[in-house]
């Protein structure tokens, strides 16, 4: 008996023991990646964890892991939940892509979901959010508040995701400040207070005075409100304790409703695999309070802005856009396709410095 | 009044007792911990120490102890020969590291051929990845006689970098649209390490961890290398009267422990992680200096510290996912085994004995 039926038919045995026993609570399992204390990324994934709690009662039983290291370890955590007899797991990070079809192979009655990747397979789904409308935003304000001309931008790791959010910002700063120049610090982690306090700094003191981050901890925040006269954004949580300065606005991960809306496709049956790739329009990722430190003018256009993304009236990739390298991507009016901005792996025309390769 | 008097020599019933000591004061101290935090103590600790082995669901976790031990044995010997005779590499980290990256790079080099030699050539790049880059500590050590605990645990962040840099550049799956991270040598049959029996958790890096036990052993007991080790452990003087070459010493403790830790990167790279990916270290080379202690650097201790310390990883993840116990819960009760172990260590040292006001 190999590995693969034998564990299959474990899960199988597990299910209907489950099912015999546990009658029709369904078990909904959660990988995160930092802790759920992190106050960004891992925060925001468990309070969807929570409203599922909320809105399914007695119906639904939850348990999650964190600070799951991405390889091996993940996959372990991953097998854990499905022997313990989960019915659907959500894995919520992108290093957790060849773990979860690694797992979900060997389970095929277990139904996974992996945030931000690629890979899918019958019993895999992948869902993401369009951060890079809220970077627009984010970019505009910058763009219209920057006495320095320039703004620092924390990278996590140089994968499309945080590309796709670094040229997002930098053509709608560029678009109201044409002098405005971004650096970009790559800091290869998603969670590290030490480090992204110490980029954060650095950013600083080479004159920046909007620091922008895709990292997950509040330090930069408070590195920004440390120095002062430096603005900030909240990254996947609100950060609302950081207001009204450093912190003049945010981008919240909503993924309550897509988490309550995929368990009650697992209870309901109807769950099949999809890619979903949501955005302000759904409310999957919201704009945090524009607090009074941006002047009112600003703040008039900022919301018009979103205004205009939610109801699908402006797309932040519309051309005339070049790459870096001066060739042309996208003609006058024209707007990027999902292919594209998935893959992304280029800087726009203007942004300096090079993608680490 | 309670006073500590040095033994001559380290008492062999302690020796053997205090480990065990320790694991019980570790269950003590870490219910207590867990009872704080509202969690059933006597559930936590059944869940961390028995479910992993005879639990419901052992058949798969006994597999991953292994997995999980493989890598810890594997290092911490190499690391204890050295630390026997007194030479510190702290860097094992950046060993494994370097490991994976020469064993993964010489496989993609390959890729897609199949040929019963990559396998093998591949291991041989692994463990000269990780020997040469001890050699360099080493060899400044003996050279310019720099410290080699931090040049060689300084190297470890340097090795980190490089890692980074390979897989978003040379190492990087071409086919993978601008996303970091090798190909995934578990999918390309003649560079992968997999089970050799499936479900047991046993691929070559536990293979080779078990021979690496069986060699320290017998060089310890029985060669005159091994005796050249302790003697410069415990007398650096009498060792060079002994005719010790303190410089082949070093050269040959760092470039061993280096080896094996090469070795470790690169079954793990190959088999339960797959990939050169950015984060792909997972603190393998640390701990391994803790199992090292643990097992008294006796290759023996170090075969059951290493077992101990997976379990203890594989069980506190059972407790997180189970009993939902924070994570920074499972590292505190961690560092209290070590803490704990380091504690009545003194007992194995000293005799305690009583003293009657005034008369001290």
């Amino acid at each position: 008996m190999t590995l693969k039926t034998l564990l299959a038919g474990t899960a199988l045995a597990v299910g209907l023991a489950g099912a015999a026993f546990a009658e029709d609570k369904t078990k909904v399992g959660f990988i995160y990646v930092g802790p759920i204390g992190d106050g960004g990324w891992s925060y925001e994934h468990n309070e969807g964890r929570l409203a599922v709690e909320e809105h399914f009662g007695d119906k639904v039983e939850t348990i999650y892991q964190e600070s799951v290291p991405e390889g091996a370890d993940a996959e372990r955590a991953m097998t854990q939940m499905a022997l313990g007899g989960a019915d659907l797991i959500f894995t919520t990070s992108f290093g957790y892509m060849d773990p979860t079809i690694n797992v979900a192979a060997k389970f095929p009655d277990v139904k996974f979901e992996h945030a931000t990747g690629f890979k899918r397979a019958d019993n895999v789904s992948t869902y993401s959010a369009r951060f890079y409308e809220g970077r627009a935003v984010q970019g505009h304000i910058a763009g219209k508040m920057t006495k320095t001309n320039k703004v620092g931008y924390i990278g996590s790791f140089p994968i499309p995701e945080v590309i796709r959010g670094i040229n997002s910002a930098y053509l709608h700063a560029k678009k109201v400040n044409p002098d405005v120049e971004f650096s970009v610090i790559w800091v290869y982690t998603w969670f590290d207070p030490a480090k992204e306090a110490d980029a954060a700094k650095a950013l600083i003191e080479q004159g920046a005075d909007v620091v922008l981050q895709h990292t997950d901890s509040t330090a930069p925040q408070a590195a920004a409100q440390e120095a002062g006269n430096v603005i900030t954004f909240g990254q996947a949580s609100d950060m609302a304790d950081y207001g009204p300065m450093p912190r003049v606005s945010s981008i919240i991960d909503n993924w309550s409703p897509y988490y309550i809306q995929q368990v009650q496709a697992v209870m309901d049956g109807t769950w099949t695999s999809v890619d979903t790739w949501d955005g302000i329009s759904t409310g999957m990722v919201k704009i945090g309070e524009i607090t009074d430190a941006v002047p009112a003018d600003v703040k008039e256009e900022a919301l018009a802005m979103v205004e205009a993304i939610g109801a699908g009236e402006y797309h932040p990739f519309t051309g005339p856009i070049n790459k870096q390298d001066g060739s042309a991507w996208l003609a006058e009016g024209e707007v990027a396709d999902d292919g594209t901005l998935a893959g992304m792996n280029f800087y726009v025309e203007g942004i300096t410095g090079e993608i680490p390769q | 009044m309670i006073r500590l008097e040095k033994r001559p020599t380290p008492s062999k019933a302690w020796t053997y007792a205090t480990p065990v000591l320790a694991v019980a004061l570790t269950m003590l101290a870490g219910g207590l911990m867990f009872a704080l935090l509202g969690k059933n103590p006597f559930l936590a600790i059944k869940t961390i120490f028995y479910d992993p082995i005879l639990g419901e669901f052992a058949f798969y976790y006994r597999g991953q102890l292994l997995v999980k031990a493989g890598p810890l044995i594997l290092i911490a010997i190499g690391l204890a020969m050295g630390f026997k005779a007194g030479i510190w590499n702290i860097g094992a980290e950046g060993q494994y590291i370097m490991g994976a990256i020469c064993g993964a790079a010489v496989g993609l080099a390959f890729y897609p051929a199949e040929h019963w030699y990559i396998f093998p050539l591949m291991v041989i790049a692994g463990a000269l990845g990780g020997l040469l880059w001890a050699m360099i500590p080493a060899i400044l050590k003996v050279k310019f006689h720099t410290n080699e605990i931090l040049v060689s645990l300084l190297l470890v962040y340097v090795a980190e970098q490089l890692l980074a840099a390979m897989a978003l550049g040379a190492l990087r799956n071409p086919d993978a649209t601008g996303f970091p991270g090798s190909r995934n040598l578990q999918q390309y049959p003649a560079a992968s390490n997999p089970e050799l029996w499936a479900g047991t958790g046993i691929h070559y890096g536990v293979v080779a961890a078990l021979i690496a036990v069986i060699f320290a052993y017998i060089l310890l007991s029985r060669h005159l290398t091994g005796f050249h080790i302790q003697l410069a452990g415990q007398s650096p003087k009498a060792a060079r009267f002994g005719g010790v070459n303190p410089t082949m010493l070093v050269v040959f403790c760092m470039g061993l422990s280096g080896a094996l830790a090469g070795l470790a990167g690169l079954f793990e790279v190959t088999g339960p992680a797959g990939q050169i990916a950015i984060n792909f270290n997972s603190g393998y080379g640390f701990t391994a200096i803790i199992v090292a202690f643990l097992g008294r650097l006796h290759p023996i201790g170090i075969l059951l510290a290493g077992l101990l310390m997976a379990l203890t990883y594989i069980g506190g993840e059972a407790a997180q996912a189970t009993l939902q116990i924070p994570a920074a819960a499972i590292q505190a009760f961690q560092g209290m085994l070590l803490f704990f172990l380091l504690g009545v260590d003194v007992l194995s040292n000293y005799k305690i004995k009583r003293v009657k006001e005034g008369v001290a």
